[in-house]
């Protein structure tokens, strides 16, 4: 995927000499081995910083709520399923967008590698599917696979759904993976252990928001944890805002989605709340046949009336 | 997330279906009844020395 960066300059280059587009939002490498951050390239010179490894994790349809210009943005898959998501919700229009589709290979899980040293990680360098992290006095080599973020490990839209240009051929998508594994094995739990299991997942939770800040779904211009009148949450750490939160949320989420991993990335702590939202992605798709932003022409199963929804669960 | 099955309750009533009305509140009102309290999402006041 490293190879990508200099196509992506390139598209971008000619789209605003062009004048196509006021602005691409793309990535640039970060302050710290890891940390890519997103990018803001409003000249033809600012190409330059653009770039694209495993640690562009960031969901960038998050940048496009709202925005008046014309934008070129760069889209993996889960970042174009939430720009089709973004269209869909009236968010940005298509017309707006330039669409610099990126087929993606996964991203690398920074905590992950962190957690395998003792000593701080200085650079971190990829190669035809490996992962070089080198330390003060260490170098070690990791296959790429065995250090994926865990949403990218059973993702099975890696290509862009929906693009103008493509920073390089369509990749093979994953195929026979069982994206439910997890969320099955706390199905089957008593109320009381999901109970306690949720209490225990979420207990570390510091109430910072960054999952809700990073995701590109919370665009709610006054989330509801930050109103006060009326105040439907308190505002504390106790475990029951705590999870009211979380719960909530997720439920805010439900069909929209795409597993993209951007809230579990931006964690400070390292809580999966990916089993939240995933648990609804699951319900949608096996109740509605439905997964998120593959396409602009259906409206998602919340949105929608089909006399023929399931309704068992109505008495 | 830890609600037993049976507390949480479904129906479509027409505003004609009275009967209808009285028959779900019941059944509901006794159901939860039987499971009894559930205060998991209870917040309890922090004691304070």
């Amino acid at each position: 995927m490293v190879g990508y960066t200099d196509k992506i300059r390139e598209i971008s280059e000619r789209l605003l000499k062009e004048g196509t587009v006021d602005m691409v939002i793309g990535f640039r490498q970060g302050s710290m081995p890891m940390m890519n951050e997103p990018c803001f390239a409003k000249r033809p010179e600012d190409v330059e910083k653009l770039t694209w490894d495993s640690n562009c994790g960031i969901n960038l349809a998050n940048y496009l709520t709202d925005r008046k210009e014309k934008i070129g943005v760069i889209a993996k898959g889960c970042d174009s399923r939430n720009i089709v998501t973004h269209i869909i919700e009236n968010k940005i229009k298509r017309d707006q967008l330039v669409i610099i589709g990126v087929p993606c290979k996964g991203m690398i899980d920074r905590r992950k590698i962190t957690s395998m040293f003792e000593t701080e990680i200085l650079s971190v360098a990829e190669e035809d599917g490996k992962v070089i992290v080198k330390t003060g006095d260490a170098e070690k080599i990791l296959e790429k696979e065995e250090v994926l973020q865990k949403n990218c490990a059973v993702c099975i839209h890696r290509n862009p759904v929906i693009y103008d240009e493509l920073a390089a051929d369509l990749v093979e998508e994953q195929k026979d993976i069982d994206r439910y594994a997890d969320i099955r094995e706390i199905e089957a739990m008593s109320p009381e252990d999901k109970w306690n299991y949720f209490d225990d997942l979420l207990s570390a939770c510091v109430r910072c928001y960054a999952c809700r800040n990073a995701c590109p779904l919370c665009y709610c211009p006054t989330c509801f944890v930050d109103e006060s009148q009326p105040q439907w949450v308190g505002k504390t750490t106790d475990p029951i805002d705590t999870k009211t939160f979380h719960f909530l949320r997720a439920y805010h989420c439900a069909g929209r989605c795409t597993d993209c991993g951007a809230c579990e990335r931006a964690c400070p702590v390292g809580i999966n709340m990916r089993t939240l939202t995933k648990k609804l992605e699951k319900d949608c798709f096996e109740y509605y046949g439905w997964e998120a932003g593959l396409t602009l022409d259906a409206r998602p199963p919340l949105d929608a009336y089909k006399p023929d929804d399931p309704e068992d669960f109505i008495k | 997330m830890g609600i037993e099955p049976g507390r949480l309750h479904f129906s479509w009533v027409s505003s004609a279906e009275a009967t209808k009305f009285i028959e779900v509140v019941n059944e509901v009102t006794e159901a939860v009844r039987a499971l009894g309290p559930h205060d998991n999402f209870v917040k309890h006041m922090p004691k304070v020395a």
